[in-house]
């Protein structure tokens, strides 16, 4: 099985937000929560990029490891997926993420957390794939569909690329090398702990 | 005639600075698509607890937080750290309890028990200190379990009890916090007038408070310097553990976010775990470790001979405002 991977091409990001809107219909997102959003970097100024930012299902998912009751898993397309059964709402993995992916719907008393929500890859969750008790707790999975995360899917820059990390990888050397210049592949660095060599 | 002169010098004029125009543009040229940020310099740019932020669009402003490198400090500190600062603090203080009951035992009243009881800690007392404490265990045994529990208890009973265990534990720990801040608050009112140090404590430090020799009993008044310790400790700690809970209560109240609240868990682990080894001595000396000790808390009447060896002045100042003792019954 191929390590699914997100890259964002910041270079073509016109920040037209179609990525968070469709993610937040496709898996009909509660309100408060955004799985994908997009951050202007410098904005304003000469130079200025915007990127697409979600979970980036990481390698060595620094969520799972302080999971306190240990609901996320990985699955074989390396997806890091949660059980909402399980998450008690603690707010340790939105310490622990580096992309501020995990986020709580506010339930309750206090700042109370209800299950923690963030981006599953269009990969569902532990549910049996295609059933109700999935699609309410985790959204569409488009993965078990045969289709890639809505998302990059409709990206209408192809700024956003979703899929085999080897192959977005050199989908994005290959523009890197033709157009001369790159800000990067954002996260990489971090989530995966290598970045594209151009 | 002039205004032909003007009008050539005029036209001259522009025909020598567009000339020179682009010129001074190419110095400051910039390319936009060249030249835009790089990630792998905002990231080696970063200084510790620093995070990647531009600005977001989405009516929400924490999202516009893109890379927080902070994250992984966090990790290393609650999954490396922390368990080794717990198993030091709370193994190391009950073998060290188990060593001193081993080689002490308990200590026995000298003079055995009289049979006259003297009141020690009236209702008030009582209902504050076990207010305090029972509020403390559930949040200690809920706090470790949050932390460590993963490792010890999860293998037990599996990934689903253990997380429905756990997810309750979460709702007593943020439910009991608010009556252990009142319990705080009036053990303070309640005792503060009687543990303030005075030069009786250093006596009884210096003559390790007796507690490393047989019949060795240095004066002391209502508390002793080792219970002064435990008061200042329980306000100290309890305004600690009840600020920086206060702000993982409210997620979003600090200024800055997922920073800060970092910064408060770390503290509130910390202290926790020195503040559970802490408690984990004072029960010891309260049941087990000292005979007569628990009635203090338990019926509040501790026995005469136990007050006049433990607390003499404390004993004699009671006795000099009833010159009657109660009988025992």
């Amino acid at each position: 099985m191929a390590r699914v991977k997100f890259l964002c091409d910041a270079d073509r990001c016109i920040e037209c937000n179609a990525c968070v809107t469709a993610c937040k219909n496709e898996h009909e997102v509660p309100w408060g929560i955004n799985r994908r959003r997009v951050v202007t970097i410098n904005d304003g100024k000469p130079g200025e990029r915007s990127v697409s930012m979600a979970c980036m299902h990481c390698t060595d998912a620094p969520c799972a490891a302080v999971c306190p009751v240990s609901c996320f898993y990985t699955t074989a397309d390396a997806v890091v997926l949660h059980s909402k059964d399980l998450c008690i709402g603690c707010g340790y993995c939105f310490y622990a993420c580096p992309f501020g992916a995990p986020q709580y719907p506010k339930v309750g008393n206090f700042g109370s957390r209800g299950k923690m929500d963030k981006c599953t890859y269009c990969a569902g969750g532990p549910e049996d794939d295609f059933s109700t008790a999935e699609f309410e707790k985790y959204g569409r999975n488009r993965l078990a569909e045969g289709k890639l995360p809505l998302c990059a899917e409709m990206c209408s820059t192809k700024s956003l690329l979703a899929g085999d990390g080897d192959i977005i990888a050199s989908i994005y050397k290959e523009r890197v090398m033709k157009r001369g210049y790159g800000s990067g592949a954002w996260g990489w660095k971090t989530a995966y702990r290598e970045t594209v060599a151009v | 005639m002039n205004a032909w002169v003007k009008s050539l010098l005029a036209a001259l004029a522009i025909t020598v600075a567009s000339a020179l125009l682009p010129a001074v543009a190419q110095n400051n040229n910039f390319f936009p698509t060249k030249e835009a940020v790089q990630e792998e310099k905002l990231l080696n740019a970063l200084k510790p607890g620093e995070r990647i932020s531009g600005r977001i669009s989405i009516p929400d402003e924490k999202a516009a937080n893109l890379i927080q490198p902070e994250g992984r400090e966090w990790r290393l500190f609650h999954q490396e750290k922390l368990p080794v600062i717990a198993g030091v603090a709370l193994l190391g203080m009950l073998l060290a309890l188990t060593i001193f009951y081993l080689v002490r035992g308990r200590i026995r009243i000298d003079h055995g028990f009289s049979g006259k009881t003297i009141t020690r800690f009236a209702s008030l007392d009582r209902f504050t200190h076990w207010l305090t404490a029972g509020c403390f265990m559930v949040l200690a045994l809920s706090g470790l379990n949050v932390s460590i529990g993963r490792m010890v208890i999860l293998p037990l009973f599996g990934p689903e009890t253990f997380a429905m265990l756990t997810g309750y534990g979460k709702l007593a720990h943020n439910y009991l916090a608010f009556p252990f801040m009142v319990g705080v608050v009036l053990m303070f009112v309640l005792w503060i007038r009687d543990n303030i140090p005075n030069a009786l404590d250093l006596e009884w430090i210096k003559q390790g408070g007796g507690l490393f020799s047989k019949g060795k009993h240095p004066p002391a008044k209502r508390f002793n310097a080792g219970q002064k310790v435990v008061f200042w400790l329980v306000m100290g700690g309890g305004v600690v553990m009840s600020a920086s809970g206060w702000f993982l209560l409210f997620p979003y109240m600090a200024e800055n976010g997922v920073t800060s609240m970092q910064f408060w868990t770390t503290i509130h682990a910390v202290l926790a775990v020195i503040f559970i080894a802490a408690m984990l001595a004072h029960a010891y000396i309260g049941s087990v470790g000292m005979e007569g000790a628990f009635d203090a808390m338990g019926t509040g009447e501790v026995d005469l001979n136990w007050a006049k060896e433990h607390h003499s002045l404390w004993v004699a100042e009671e006795q000099a405002k009833a010159p009657k003792v109660a009988p025992a019954e």
